[in-house]
């Protein structure tokens, strides 16, 4: 079984995305799965499983971050999958705090960011772009071609490595090199392993320790000179 | 090298065929497309733009050259050999003119040394389309409709730099008309016209017609049409006389109404 986690700004168009990938997957012959992970609101899954009859699921993270729940699910949902002989698990993730990103080694990252966001989206979601291996941008027909062509340069400075596919979500146009990139990907790995290091999950704030500058903080401390751009390595 | 690009006909919105089965587009066209609001001309150039191949609503596709084009023009929009001027005249970019322009002429040209230069012909030329003209500093959510008009239309003929330049409706731009074609004429490609605009389509080699989602007709611009079109420049020079003085806060006077009435 394949496996695809799909992550991205609220409202850029990952569901819709995710829609046509399920629906040309399903033409190829393919059994698809869908697992839906969001804070405390989704109805992905229902609408996929009207859409589709395929097995989906959802899970809220509540005051968990999205991303450590993906973690902590994910190994039940590819069970879960498989029991359901599942060919490729969809995940679609809320990515939110944009300093550690849901993708895994052994299965595709895809980030999808929409081109009416700004031209300095793309220095801002952090690993949730320089992590994934493919970054899909919709909502193209909403701006002039230029524009287009400038928003994915700035992407290839933040992420030279990361693929770019520009679609028309809309109309399920640019979708099949996701597909294709898809079927290029490997079977899920037993063992999997979160892609890249995760974010401190502990400081000296989160335990209760009020006072502000970091000279009042020990461990983690983070002065306002010395800033570097987060890439999740 | 791009020589021609052609266009096979597919369906309307509600499955009418194309009754134009094939056109090719060849170097140095200068096309109009025509029809009434909501009579498919923009999912026509969109079908271009995005190198339909029986894949969009309209089942069309779309050859260079004769065959299908490498996946690299739809892959890599820099290596796009279209470039397409749609009706949104609002920049959603929040860049300077000027790095914007800069970042654009970066990825679309091989030659670094050159971008400084490519950037002020782009502005000279995109500020002989505009009454106010743009300045580099300005952010491009600053500019006006008619601004950013001509800063795309310029953008595409000097950065871009493609065969083929597609514009939709320029016309409602707010820009010199006859000043943009004459500047475009100087290049050699194909220009697509989405137009309402008899100027612009009697000044058209040829003219296709949409209706109902569908191309009904490939009509040449004949003798007679020709002959009608240095008339039609005429009012078209008129009205925008009358619509320059009333901007500039001027009086009419009757003489100037003299040659049509």
């Amino acid at each position: 079984m394949k496996l695809a986690i799909c992550a991205g700004p609220a409202t850029s168009g990952k569901t819709a995305v995710l829609r046509h990938v399920t629906d040309k997957l399903l033409r190829a012959g393919k059994k698809v799965a869908f697992l839906k992970i969001d804070v405390q609101y989704a109805e992905e899954d229902e609408m996929f499983a009207e859409l589709f009859g395929i097995p989906t699921r959802k899970v809220y993270s509540g005051e968990l971050c999205p991303d450590h729940c993906n973690v902590m699910v994910l190994g039940d949902a590819i069970q879960w999958a498989k029991k359901n002989e599942a060919d490729v698990l969809l995940v679609e993730t809320a990515g939110l705090c944009l300093r550690c990103s849901p993708y895994v080694d052994g299965g595709l990252g895809l980030v999808v960011l929409e081109a009416t966001s700004g031209m300095n989206l793309p220095l801002k979601v952090g690993p949730m772009l320089s992590l994934a291996d493919m970054a899909v941008i919709t909502k193209i027909d909403r701006v002039s071609q230029a524009e287009r062509e400038v928003f994915r340069a700035r992407i290839q400075d933040v992420a030279p490595s990361v693929l770019i596919r520009e679609v028309n979500a809309l109309h399920g146009i640019g979708i099949d090199p996701i597909v294709e990139q898809i079927d290029a990907t490997d079977e899920a790995p037993e063992r999997m392993l979160l892609r890249g290091n995760p974010p401190v999950g502990t400081c000296t704030i989160c335990v209760g320790k009020k006072e502000v500058g970091w000279q009042s903080h020990f461990g983690v401390v983070r002065p306002l000179e010395n800033q570097t751009f987060y890439r999740g390595e | 090298m791009i020589e021609s690009i052609s266009l096979l006909g597919g369906h309307g919105r509600g499955g009418e065929p194309d009754l134009v089965s094939r056109i090719d587009f060849q170097m140095g066209d200068v096309v109009s497309i025509v029809g009434p609001t909501g009579s498919g001309k923009t999912t026509l150039i969109n079908d271009m733009e995005l190198f339909a191949d029986g894949n969009t609503p309209t089942g069309r596709r779309v050859l260079v050259n004769g065959v299908r084009p490498p996946a690299e023009f739809r892959n890599n929009p820099a290596a796009n050999p279209i470039a397409l001027i749609t009706q949104h005249t609002s920049f959603l970019s929040d860049l300077p003119v000027r790095e914007f322009l800069k970042t654009h002429a970066r990825i679309r040209s091989a030659d670094p040394s050159r971008i400084a230069d490519t950037v002020s012909r782009t502005l000279a030329f995109a500020n002989e389309l505009t009454g106010e003209p743009i300045v580099l500093e300005s952010r491009m959510t600053e500019l006006s409709g008619g601004q950013s008009r001509a800063l795309l239309i310029a953008d595409a003929t000097i950065v871009c730099d493609t065969p083929i330049v597609l514009l939709d409706e320029v016309e409602n731009a707010g820009i010199h008309r006859s000043r943009a074609l004459e500047l475009l004429r100087e290049h050699r490609k194909v220009f697509i016209f989405v137009t309402h605009d008899p100027r612009i389509a009697l000044l058209s080699d040829y003219r296709i017609v949409m209706k109902q989602g569908a191309i009904t007709q490939l009509l040449h611009t004949d003798e007679q049409e020709r002959r009608c079109s240095v008339t039609v420049g005429r009012v078209d020079d008129m009205m925008s006389t009358l619509r320059e003085r009333i901007r500039l806060g001027q009086r009419l006077q009757d003489f100037e109404m003299g040659a049509v009435a």
